[in-house]
């Protein structure tokens, strides 16, 4: 195909139309200082022409990341993986990962010919459907925002029925997590990856039959009905990864963390199936060093301060892990808006024994709830309103703060240290 | 001074809504007042014990919902404890399955436990939001305060008193919030609800210990500013 022919010329009219129209109101979105556009324009998209999303998606390789926890730093960890292809990749970097935040990043690059978008779980079966997604990245699934999030067993049993229906689609899955194990089990062409589970308490039974699974390390069946624990292809082990051939070769990522390390493996795996040689798409993705102002880190009145997103239980389990050791001080930060989930009920699913003897500051518009919370785990700690506050609090003490926040809170810190990148 | 024992049933299936709070919080409360606490957690491919103080049943989805109530009517060590005058709480999809019936994962009747005089089924639309509600004054315990989520609908039959009259949200759907029969109660609330509610944590300790001194007041003080937080939160402005 002609480098110079835009993709976009060979869509009918009226998607034409739609994607100009909202690209356009996307351009407005953002000189408005609105974020960056990509909702509104794909909404304003889709209104005007429903398949938008399918027209736009054809004749491109599309690969549907989801799970709850690790979806945006895998999509970067993919795009950065798949570079080695040439070209350029659509991807919605920024996170917009319903329906319209997919239109908008497949128009914004017409000439790509091949998107890795993030989709939201409950999106799964009709991005699936509409993109005829060539790959589904299957991460992990687990309780989140439960008064928006549709429940996790039934959300299982969508992705099973929509990956079954899709026998072109190849899954990449992580063989370690049961409802993931179970939704991929249908499908023709599956890679599984053993990318580790530190989260267990909404995996306890069967996804088939309920029973109670046998679990040992990181392998688990079930007796009553017999499904079990697929072999791996790919397979996280400590900070190396081990390939199909069986060899190992040490990560040496940029970004810290077990979950992190996971995500890569199945980058790497997602690579390895659009024929990308490992050593170069390992090269790739040590190169990311930061996914939308995550693990960044700023520097606030003389204090160093490293930035952490933790949205649910499996989140703030994985993150917990990552914060630096004392002495360094904590300031964990909770809100309940709408994209956090309105109830803070998860709080008592996180076990917070680990922080005790060390310097934590609370903050967030839930901070309360919070301090209840901590209180029970008997963790010391300070209530701050604000960023400055926490920083003004440490700064005799220390050279540098660790913040752990949930959705908003973090956006709006990130909006108070001046929208780090 | 034997150990009080908590008994958290089937957590492998029922404790998708932070849960755990309510048995952490019945421990602290306890515990601070000197009485020792053992939590005892129940899986479902476990015997649940006949000798438990206070049995505590979570949220959860539909079909583990289904599956727990089968296997405790197999079980039947809740009910021989319920008869022995045992404390049970239970939240959100366990207050359903301790009654006559519910609604299963199509809505179609499920046999409850029938520990409580009350049927559910599915609602015309989910309740979500900030819920306050006056508890029933011969209970003293006050205002409840707390969170749910839910889209079924619980109807109280005569052998069951409702806990409280809802004024902020929907409850059981009738005006009402949650009900209780002798030392068997149920709610809808999240929060966790007795994290919330300290009072009703306390009367849950009040049934199966007898009086209880009162906390010192730096022990709940921050309890009870979140209190007051969400009951203004809750209120209309």
């Amino acid at each position: 195909m002609d480098a110079n022919t835009h993709h976009r010329t060979r869509l009918p009219i009226r998607a034409k139309l739609a994607t100009t129209v909202g690209d356009a109101a996307a351009s407005v979105s953002r000189l408005a200082g609105k974020g960056d556009g990509s909702v509104i324009g794909g909404r304003i998209g889709l209104r005007l022409e429903p398949d938008l999303l399918s027209l736009l998606a054809a004749g491109r390789q599309v690969v549907l990341v989801t799970g709850t926890n690790g979806k945006t730093t895998t999509t970067r960890l993919i795009t950065a993986a798949l570079a080695p292809l040439g070209g350029q990749i659509a991807s919605n970097i920024y996170g917009a990962n319903m329906d319209a935040g997919a239109v908008s990043a497949l128009s914004r690059t017409p000439d790509a010919r091949i998107a890795v978008l993030e989709t939201d779980e409950k999106y799964i079966p009709s991005m699936v459907q509409a993109t005829s997604a060539r790959v589904v990245t299957l991460l992990n699934l687990s309780r989140d925002q439960m008064d928006r999030a549709a429940e996790i067993w039934l959300l299982a049993r969508r992705w099973r029925e929509a990956l079954t229906a899709a026998p072109d689609c190849r899954v990449v899955a992580n063989a370690d997590d049961p409802l993931v194990a179970w939704s991929a089990g249908g499908s023709p062409q599956v890679t599984w990856v053993a990318a580790g589970q530190a989260w267990r308490e909404d995996s306890w039974c069967c996804p088939n039959c309920g029973a109670h699974l046998q679990r040992d390390g990181d392998d688990w069946s079930c007796r009553e009905c017999g499904l079990r624990r697929p072999p791996v292809s790919w397979m996280l082990y400590d900070d190396e990864v081990i390939d199909p051939s069986g060899r190992s070769t040490p990560l040496e990522l940029a970004l810290p963390g077990r979950a992190n390390r996971a995500n890569a493996v199945v980058a790497l795996a997602v690579a390895d199936a659009f024929g990308v040689r490992l050593a170069q798409a390992l090269r790739e993705v040590r190169g990311v060093t930061s996914v939308a102002g995550r693990y960044t880190q700023v520097s606030r009145r003389g204090v160093d301060i490293r930035l952490l997103l933790a949205k649910n239980p499996a989140g703030w389990l994985e993150a917990l892990d990552v914060v630096a050791p004392p002495p360094a001080p904590v300031l964990l930060a909770v809100n309940a808006n709408g994209p956090d989930g309105r109830d803070t009920s998860w709080l008592w699913d996180v076990d917070f024994r680990r922080l005790r003897g060390r310097t934590i500051l609370v903050g967030g518009e839930r901070r309360l709830d919070l301090a209840v919370r901590l209180e029970a785990d008997e963790v010391q700690f300070r209530l701050v309103s604000s960023i400055d506050e926490a920083v003004d609090a440490v700064k005799p003490e220390s050279a540098n703060l660790e913040v752990l926040a949930n959705y908003t809170a973090f956006q709006q810190y990130r909006t108070a240290l001046g929208r780090v990148q | 001074m034997r150990p009080l024992r908590l008994v958290w049933i089937y957590p492998d299936l029922l404790s998708t809504y932070g849960d755990r709070g309510n048995a952490l919080v019945l421990e602290r409360r306890a515990r601070l007042r000197g009485i020792p606490v053992e939590i005892i957690e129940v899986n479902s491919d476990q015997q649940v014990p006949r000798d438990g103080d206070i049995y505590l049943m979570g949220g959860g989805e539909d079909l583990p919902q289904t599956l727990a109530t089968r296997r405790l009517l197999a079980d039947g060590g809740l009910h021989a404890a319920a008869e022995r005058g045992a404390v049970v709480f239970a939240v959100c999809a366990g207050y359903q399955m301790m009654g006559v019936e519910f609604g299963g994962a199509d809505d179609t009747p499920v046999r409850g436990l029938g520990l409580l005089d009350i049927s559910s089924g599915r609602g015309e639309r989910r309740a979500v939001g900030e819920i306050v509600a006056d508890v029933d004054p011969g209970l003293n315990v006050g205002r409840l305060t707390g969170f749910e989520n839910h889209q079924g609908v619980t109807r109280l039959g005569p052998g069951v008193r409702p806990l409280a009259r809802t004024e902020i949200g929907t409850g059981n759907g009738d005006g009402t919030e949650g009900s209780y029969a002798g030392r068997v109660l149920g709610t809808y609330l999240h929060g966790p609800a007795l994290v919330r509610n300290p009072n009703l944590a306390d009367l849950l300790l009040f049934w199966a210990v007898g009086p209880l001194p009162p906390l010192p007041p730096e022990a709940e003080q921050l309890a009870k500013q979140l209190r007051a937080e969400r009951l203004a939160a809750a209120s209309p402005q």
